[in-house]
């Protein structure tokens, strides 16, 4: 097994407030890892180091052996990483088919030159573009919506939409940040299938979820957060009968997951 | 909003009541090509009937209709098309757009007069240095919020037009004199017929154009967008923001400089106080009250803002007033402009669109996702 | 170069105070709505444009059959400011209410506000210049306007070579005291208190009671005011007007906001010293005629190197 994503050693620091201490957390290739834990432990921040929008105080990031800790973020998106939100970003007044197709550019070289006089392989990168955003819009269900503007769409179908948009630029890991956020039983359900569906294509998922019914159906291995700290990692039924989890969660009383 | 408008099967917004404007816009997305061939060539013929003296005669009484088509008319269209590629597609505001229309002017006026090289190479080199200038600008200010780069773009705006005033070298304060024409091409003349000049402004304003069409509806055009909504989200959607924004900024820039060489030789004298502030400030209006990002709406405001206060010149001393009040007016009552696009009118209206919505009201969608990146 | 450095460098120090102090009033102005609204009041250098002519019309009338004596003068100073204040903090309202309040009830963007600040800008330049200028002065609207002295322009004391005139010490002390006043209100009173929340957090102080539009208001009618005290003092100093005097000096005023960390008070004061000195020093070198230049280079350079500004923005969270 390929170890694709390693988190090493990572702390986060801003100003005084320590977001994340000294966490490590190993992903393999073709694996569904699910981030769990309790509110404001840490694991947005995560992402957020992942995808380059915070540098780690201390540690490294590396990505199928490269460091990419510092890196801008459009680079580590044309790395192999992408992403969804936890309140949906979509670019609310483009189309379905738009916002993938943003998606589908990152890999596109053309520029203003072959845009205006309309070069031959310009023509072929947007046919292309637009076949490959049907296709992904249709790959997550949605397809019967692609000239719909992306905020009229039903909540559902817009949370899909996001993963479409990510899964456009052809990630080899996509980090989904409570993709199951706001649903109802059925739509989990098809969200459990399509995030299998998208491992068995050949990628590799990182999610933060808080369903744990979910979360235990789904993921081949845990790591859990608590107050930056990673306190428990491996499998599901492991994790799930840890001291320290059962702890943390059941310590924080206010939060009703 | 959402409330507002109700999706039906194919996404499109039932609307009730009568909307001319959207009626128009999805007969020409859904127009099959002869027809939108057809409209191109109704629009090529009446460009082309337009400089007519009976049009001139109610349109322009006081003064040779041709000449006003090209200065101030076809010139402020030029530079609205440019502006519109940097405020309304890529959402950037720039408040200095004169000093590249001036850039442009200079430096065909400056070698025309010292070193007596041929116009159109000399116009290369305009507009490739108008370029430069937007990227020498634009490389360490993109990266500003929305109002300090306006800020930023009306300094250099004003620097260039006080350098220009303080250069010897180029006139200083009295200016360039006897701007040569431009040489002989296709067998026509340029000197005193304005015939000529309209005819090349035609040109420049149909390649402008088609090259914003082309511009929007690609892979630039979409990061535009995407970065208009959500510049965060863009960039970690792969998008290079920067290089976009930088792009679409030396783009304005070389059409700014394009329409200055025009300008240059149509007016044969040129002086610093042609390229003050408030030629920007009109410019930007003609844009935002046409329709920000929406060409045939910026198309017509640049033409009204142009054209009104020649027609009427009774008024024209009081032309700045009337401008001022009606900025003012429009944007309380109509701020996506006289032809928004659907989009933009939906931006504008909820606070998106690359500038946010203003402070002390209840937070839009653009707090709540700075909040989100910052956990 | 250097000797004219060290036999100019005093006399241009000075002339940097009086200039930066004026800088810094008006910055108030800019700083503080910016801070609340997040809105360049592109329309501010208009209402320091009014000030001035307040002061110019009373100086017009009074001036002629003033005395010379130090009361008459120290009066006179302060009919001005308070007149001016109280003009240009009512211009500011007004303009508040009729131009940007319709914006922030519709959530409008900042670029709709700022071209509805732009247009209020040029209504009110060419209101003067055409209209209000010859109706209150009999004179032509577009020329500049000059005023009777009534502060002489003599030398009081020498700092080495450098000679401070009593109407510099008016300018500068005049600023100083109205400057540490509008610093107690903001820190000490609930009315500072509410400007501050509401900078930083409309939600919330909304949550706790403070009406937004009463802070709205008080901010402009405050930054107005204090446009209006560094107009009677402008006129003082430079004894001209005219109806575009605000375009510039406003400029270079947002300039020493920015310098000084948009949204602090402190700031602003600090800002507008600044580029005052600078302004001047660099005209020793570089000559008159690139002074203008200068400030908008600084605003360039500080925009590009540390946009937070020397004090870094305090009035609210620097926002992105």
């Amino acid at each position: 097994m390929n170890t694709l994503l390693e988190f090493d050693n990572v702390t986060m620091r801003f100003g005084g407030v320590t977001a994340l201490r000294e966490v490590n957390i190993s992903i393999n290739e073709g694996e569904i890892f699910a981030l769990i834990g309790p509110n404001g432990a840490g694991k947005t921040t995560v992402f957020n180091v992942i995808t380059g929008v915070y540098q780690p105080t201390e540690g490294q990031v590396r990505f199928d052996g490269d460091r990419i800790d510092g890196m801008k973020r459009f680079k580590v998106t044309k790395r192999g990483i992408a992403r969804t939100f936890q309140n949906i970003r979509l670019f609310h007044n483009m189309t379905a088919l738009e916002n993938v197709m943003v998606g589908v550019d990152a890999h596109h070289k053309t520029g203003a030159i072959g845009a205006t006089l309309g070069l031959p392989w310009h023509r072929k990168e947007e046919k292309h573009g637009r076949e490959m955003a049907r296709e992904l819009l249709d790959f997550v269900g949605i397809g019967r919506v692609e000239h719909n503007v992306a905020k009229n769409l039903s909540y559902g179908d817009q949370r899909r939409l996001e993963i479409a948009r990510a899964l456009a630029t052809d990630p080899k890991l996509l980090l989904l940040d409570e993709p199951a956020a706001g649903m109802n039983p059925a739509e989990k359900n098809a969200l459990q299938a399509l995030i299998r569906k998208i491992r068995d294509d050949g990628r590799t998922v990182l999610l933060i979820e808080h369903d744990m019914g979910l979360v235990m159906h789904i993921s081949d291995r845990l790591a859990v957060l608590d107050f930056g700290q990673k306190i428990a990692e491996g499998l599901p039924h492991e994790v799930q009968n840890n001291q320290k989890v059962i702890e943390a969660y059941l310590g924080v009383s206010e939060d009703a997951s | 909003m959402k409330g507002e408008e109700v999706a039906t099967s194919n996404g499109k917004p039932a609307r009730s009541g009568f909307h001319p404007i959207d009626g128009m816009r999805d007969w020409w997305a859904d127009a099959p090509h002869w027809q939108r061939y057809a409209v191109y060539i109704a629009l090529i013929v009446f460009a082309l009937i337009l400089p007519a003296p009976w049009v001139g005669s109610f349109m322009s009484p006081d003064s040779d209709w041709t000449t006003v088509l090209i200065f101030p008319v076809g010139t402020y269209i030029l530079l609205a098309v440019g502006l519109n590629i940097v405020v309304g597609h890529a959402g950037l505001l720039d408040l200095g757009f004169v000093a590249f229309f001036a850039i442009g002017a200079y430096t065909w006026a400056s070698i025309g007069t010292s070193y007596g090289w041929s116009y159109w190479p000399t116009v290369v080199l305009g507009i490739f240095l108008a370029s430069i200038s937007g990227v020498i600008l634009g490389a360490p200010t993109l990266r500003l919020r929305g109002d300090y780069l306006a800020i930023v773009t009306l300094g250099f705006g004003e620097i260039v037009r006080i350098t220009a005033n303080n250069t010897d070298a180029i006139g200083g304060a009295r200016g360039i004199t006897n701007v040569p024409h431009p040489e002989p091409i296709f067998g026509v003349e340029f000197f005193l017929d304005p015939a000529p000049y309209y005819y090349l402004m035609l040109f420049a304003i149909v390649l402008v154009v088609t090259f914003s069409v082309r511009l929007n509806k690609s892979r630039v055009g979409r990061a535009w967008a995407a970065i208009r909504e959500d510049e965060d989200a863009a960039e970690l959607m792969g998008v290079p923001t920067f290089k976009f924004k930088l792009l679409a900024f030396a783009i304005g820039a070389m059409i700014g400089g394009f329409a200055g060489t025009i300008y240059a030789s149509k007016a044969v004298f040129i002086e610093p106080n042609n390229f003050p502030f408030i030629l920007s400030a009109t410019i930007l209006a003609a844009v935002v009250l046409g329709g920000s990002g929406n060409l045939p709406g910026v198309i017509l405001g640049a033409f009204v803002i142009a054209w009104l206060p020649e027609r009427f010149r009774f008024l024209s001393e009081y032309r700045i007033l009337i401008f001022g009040f009606v900025l003012v007016l429009m944007m309380a009552l109509r701020p996506e402009g006289l032809l928004p696009s659907r989009q933009r009118k939906a931006e504008l209206r909820e606070g998106t669109g690359g500038m946010g919505a203003m402070g002390a009201e209840v937070a839009g969608p653009d707090s709540e996702a700075s909040a989100e990146v910052a956990k | 170069m250097f000797q004219d450095l060290q036999s100019q460098f005093l006399g241009s120090t000075i002339g940097g105070l009086v200039a930066g102090s004026i800088y810094a009033l008006i910055a108030l102005g800019y700083t503080m709505v910016y801070g609340v609204l997040r809105l360049i009041n592109f329309a501010h250098s208009e209402i320091f444009m009014i000030g001035t002519m307040t002061s110019l019309f009373i100086l017009v009338t009074i001036a002629p059959t003033a005395p010379f004596t130090i009361f008459s003068m120290i009066g006179i100073l302060l009919l001005l400011i308070v007149a001016s204040a109280l003009v240009s903090g009512g211009s500011a309202i007004a303009l508040e209410q009729l131009a940007y309040r319709p914006l922030r009830k519709k959530g409008a963007t900042r670029l709709a506000a700022l071209i509805s600040a732009i247009g209020a800008s040029l209504f009110l330049q060419e209101a003067f210049g055409l209209k209000i200028i010859p109706w209150l002065f009999d004179k032509p609207g577009r020329v500049q306007q000059s005023a009777p002295r009534f502060v002489p322009h003599e030398e009081l004391f020498r700092i080495g070579n450098g000679v401070v005139r009593t109407d510099h010490v008016f300018v500068i002390v005049g600023a100083v005291i109205v400057m540490v006043v509008l610093d107690q209100l903001v820190s000490r009173t609930r009315i500072g208190r509410g400007i501050r929340a509401t900078a930083q957090d409309p939600e919330a102080a909304v949550l706790m009671g403070v009406s937004i539009d009463r802070i709205v208001r008080i901010t402009f009618l405050l930054g107005g005011a204090m446009a209006g005290v560094a107009a009677a003092l402008f006129v003082m100093e430079y004894e001209n007007t005219d109806y575009r005097i605000g375009f510039l000096l406003g400029i270079k005023a947002f300039t020493a906001a920015v310098l000084g960390g948009i949204g602090n008070l402190r700031g602003a004061l600090l800002g507008g010293i600044v580029l005052g000195l600078v302004e001047n020093w660099s005209s020793i070198f570089l000559g008159s005629a690139w002074k203008d230049v200068t400030a908008f280079v600084v605003l360039v350079l500080v925009l590009m190197l540390r946009p937070t500004g020397i004090l870094g923005e305090s009035l609210q969270r620097a926002r992105a």
